[in-house]
């Protein structure tokens, strides 16, 4: 071959755009790939591509379902950014999304609070709870780690496993509605608000005219029932704002770097490393623990068993293709909504799995272009004389 | 033509990496049976070229021969077989794992059963040829950096190396053990090995080897001159393009208060031995402490139980203030800074920037934070202040700690240390594997240091930084105080005796 391709290392610092890119790029190349496994399968790629589009993004309420999936994972993708920042490897976010989900219920199944109060009120300790449930189930590893040096991986990943059981005893045995395995569906007033719950007004609304409902009409948001969009996504878009701020500003943000960069020099410095593992394990804990409360407040109204189809494992590869960057999460968390929906939609359903997979893999290996330079060179000239 | 060929023979070799001419038509020779000194400052190509031979790298151009034989490495693996062993500055061991099995590693022996004390023998008896003791099933972890260092050379001997490159290895040495190191080199020439030692110390550039090739910036400047005739003066001459003060001036001082003061501190090391044995002393305010050791002895932890990364029994108090067993950020309070041993590994955060590094004992004070946030562009500006101050070479401040040179990256640290206003300094080991310049420079902000009040403890294992900077000496061995001398009245060999465990008085 006269030519070869060269692998040198980058000595300079990288431009700030190239790491985005990489990413959208290896995910263009990932449909393009599947497109070639499709067709090489004898399927039709651009059919199914058409379909796919029209499944997630085709219109308004798809879109809206789209977002109904990415809800849960921005969540779960903040949780895991946070661990994972501090090289914390936090797998139990779906353990602590089930504990949210259960700590949530409580509001209404015991009841904590009376559930003809406001909605504001429900929904508020409704948060709250599933925010301590998620804490609570972060704790117990956080502790672990930083008081035995206990591996958080295997930890979390147990408790994953008691989370979802202890929950199906719950669902089975003591809360189950006329023995089936759910609960009794909650009071209206503990339902996160759905756009769709709003679609008399809106229809009025429209129906009326003006200048902001013609703009709507023409822009094909002429009917809003059906969408089932629920608050919760406004959870996961102010967590995003927050989780950045606290990464990228604040002091608590730079020692959890610090941390994960290096701890003996966390140590040197004079941070407190033991409370901060702690820490850190609860606030990762207590969003993911927000995303079950979410789920099951704007989704399933229920506590059920299999509320989540994987989201806290999703979310951690959610977290690892938005590079921590957590406005990044909100955008992959969309796509990977997008791939949950079509998965329904499409058969076989193992369709947008293959894709998940190979996304997964061109973005990690496209982490080799930030590291090296590549180059095309002739080969003979490593021996010529300069 | 019956001449004995070269060992290595190297010609014209031009090594580029991007924006980088790291080699410029470079020759080099090495006869066998020699030590030849590869000098030059950090960066000069040194250790590029010899990643050539190694095989880590491949030249842009230019011919390499071995005992006469043109060859074409494309591996590590070709350079071995060719009985070319690199005994890297940074070591390249399995930490967890002992020595037998480190050597070991990457053969093809044992087969199958991990018949290991068979191997502890053949390797106790290696040592036993060149003079490198080290007890074979000991994990490396628990070796001073001295002892690693003899595994890496045991490791390239047992793979039946004839050329050794050794580059710095005296960087992390003790004298005894450069001593002792020196000899395990005269040891392996005479028993037909030939040796490139990569250095930028002169005087033992001058001690030891038979003929030098000096590297300036990617460029020969003497190539394979005999040492005979060259002064420590022209070597350095050579090495930086200008003349290089050796001595140092310092103003005499009377110095204040005392700032620290151990007493009877005991505590043990990393193997859970003592290291520490009832150990008192005291550094005063203005006055630089000098602590003289061979490594292992107990400076290491005396630098950490006095910083608070070790435990330990007895009291250390500063400024009257107890603070031994708290806490990090107690002594930190207390106004100790600390220039750690391993400035990688401890010192700094390899991959934030600049900025970031030179806030990590401020970020929570005004300017830079307020306790809940921190104000980037203060930071920013501070480090950019420092950057000037203290001469760090590096593109900007958003530079990565992990891309700067190692003596750009004890200036960052050492500019955090200062800029914290101490008032006690715990310096270790501050000027290793630095070049002369950057070995200047840091030398000089310790002394201004003393000027400016500070109580400075110095623990290096450079004899001639610790008599040169030092006001007092305090000579350790195993863990216990063998005497405190006046610097000026002290004796080289007075103190290598102390060193070794002999009490002079």
């Amino acid at each position: 071959m006269p030519y070869k391709l060269q692998f040198e290392k980058r000595v300079e610092d990288i431009p700030k755009w190239l790491p985005a890119a990489t990413s959208l790029g290896s995910v263009v190349i990932a449909f393009i790939v599947s497109g070639i496994i499709l067709k090489l399968i004898g399927g039709e790629p651009l059919r199914v591509a058409k379909f796919f589009y029209e499944a997630t993004f085709g219109s308004w309420a798809t879109f809206s379902d789209t977002m109904v999936k990415a809800t849960p994972l921005i969540l779960v993708g903040l949780a895991c950014t946070i661990a994972f920042k501090m090289k914390l490897w936090n797998i139990g976010a779906e353990g602590q999304f089930y504990m949210g989900a259960f700590f949530a219920s409580t509001v209404v199944l015991v009841p904590l609070v009376p559930l003809d109060s406001p909605k504001v009120v429900v929904i508020g300790a409704m948060a709250l709870m599933g925010l301590i449930g998620g804490a609570v189930w972060g704790f117990f590893p956080g502790y672990l780690k930083a008081r035995f040096n206990l591996n958080e991986i295997i930890t979390t990943l147990m408790l994953n496993y008691i989370a979802v059981f202890w929950n199906n005893f719950w669902i089975f045995d003591r809360w189950s509605d006329a023995g089936f395995q759910m609960t009794p569906v909650f009071e209206k007033s503990a339902w996160l608000p759905r756009i769709t719950d709003y679609a008399r007004e809106y229809g009025d609304f429209i129906a009326a005219g003006g200048p902001l409902a013609n703009f709507l009409s023409s822009i094909g948001l002429d009917r809003i029932s059906g969408m089932t969009l629920h608050g919760g996504v406004a959870f996961g878009v102010v967590a995003a704002v927050i989780v950045w701020w606290m990464l990228a500003r604040s002091s608590w943000g730079y020692e959890i770097k610090l941390i994960g960069d290096n701890p003996k020099a966390a140590r040197y410095a004079g941070l407190n490393i033991t409370r901060n593992i702690v820490l850190v394990m609860m606030v990762s804990g207590a969003l993911a623990g927000l995303a079950g409360m979410a789920e099951i407040s704007g989704v399933v109204h229920r506590l059920q068993e299999r509320i989540s189809p994987g989201y806290g494992f999703t979310g951690i590869i959610v977290a690892w293709l938005a590079k921590l960057n957590p406005f990044a999460v909100i955008i992959v968390s969309i796509l990977f909504g997008a791939l949950i929906v079509a998965g329904r939609e499409i058969q076989p359903s193992g369709l947008s799995q293959l894709l998940q997979g190979i996304i997964l893999f061109m973005v990690i290996s496209s982490d080799v272009l930030l590291r090296y330079k590549i180059r095309l060179v002739r080969s003979q000239a490593v021996t010529e004389a300069a | 033509m019956t001449e004995m060929p070269y060992a290595v023979e190297m010609k014209d070799i031009v090594i580029r990496f991007p924006g980088v001419l790291a080699n410029d038509h470079v020759n080099f020779t090495l006869k066998q049976g020699e030590i030849h000194a590869l000098l030059g400052e950090n960066g000069a190509g040194k250790s590029t070229l010899m990643n050539v031979l190694a095989g880590l790298y491949k030249q842009t151009s230019g011919t390499i021969k071995i005992y006469g034989e043109p060859v074409n490495f494309h591996s590590p693996k070709d350079a071995i077989a060719r009985g070319i062993g690199m005994v890297h500055q940074h070591f390249m061991l399995v930490p967890t794992q002992t020595v037998t099995e480190n050597i070991l590693l990457g053969l093809n022996e044992p087969r199958f059963f991990m018949r290991l004390a068979e191997y502890d023998q053949k390797i106790l008896a290696l040592q036993e040829q060149f003079g490198l003791r080290v007890d074979p099933t000991a994990k490396i972890w628990q070796l001073s950096v001295g002892e690693q260092q003899r595994v890496e050379i045991l490791k390239t001997l047992y793979r039946g190396a004839r050329i050794l490159i050794m580059d710095e290895p005296t960087a992390v040495l003790a004298p005894q053990e450069i001593e002792e190191l020196m000899g395990t080199m005269r040891a392996m020439v005479d028993q037909g090995k030939s040796i490139i030692f990569i250095s930028h110390k002169l005087h033992e550039v001058t001690a030891v080897a038979d003929r030098i090739t000096v590297l300036r910036k990617g460029k020969v400047t003497a190539e394979g001159r005999s040492m005979e005739g060259l002064t420590k003066e022209d070597l350095a001459r050579l090495m930086v393009g200008r003349g290089v003060v050796f001595t140092v001036e310092k103003t005499p001082q009377t110095p204040g208060d005392v700032v620290l003061s151990v007493k009877d501190v005991e505590a043990v090391n990393d193997k859970g031995v003592p290291a520490l044995r009832k150990l008192s002393l005291e550094v005063r305010a203005g006055e630089i402490l000098g602590i003289a050791a061979i490594a292992g002895n107990g400076q290491s932890e005396l630098a950490e139980v006095i910083t608070g990364l070790r435990p330990c029994s007895g009291s250390i108090k500063i400024n009257g203030q107890e603070v031994s067993n708290r806490p990090p950020s107690a002594a930190i309070k207390q106004g100790v800074s600390h220039v750690p041993e391993d400035r990688t590994g401890v010192g700094s955060a390899p991959n934030m920037t600049i900025t970031e590094n030179t806030i990590m004992k401020c970020y929570r004070q005004a300017p830079i934070g307020n306790g809940w946030s921190i104000n980037f562009t203060n930071a920013r500006q501070r480090a950019r202040e420092l950057k000037d101050a203290y001469d760090i070479l590096a593109p900007g401040v958003r530079t990565m700690a992990r891309k700067l040179s190692g003596g750009n990256l004890q200036k960052v640290i050492l500019a955090r240390e200062i800029s914290s206003q101490p008032q006690l300094m715990v310096a270790v080991q501050p000027t290793r594997g630095l070049d002369v310049g950057a070995i200047e420079a840091i030398q000089k902000l310790l002394l201004a240091q003393r000027e400016a009040g500070t109580a400075v403890l110095l623990i290096s294992e450079e004899l001639e930084e610790i008599l040169a900077l030092s006001d007092r000496i305090a000579v350790i061995s195993e863990g216990r105080i063998m005497g405190i001398l006046d610097a000026d009245q002290a004796d080289v060999h007075e103190i290598g005796l102390m060193m070794t465990g002999t009490a002079v008085h």
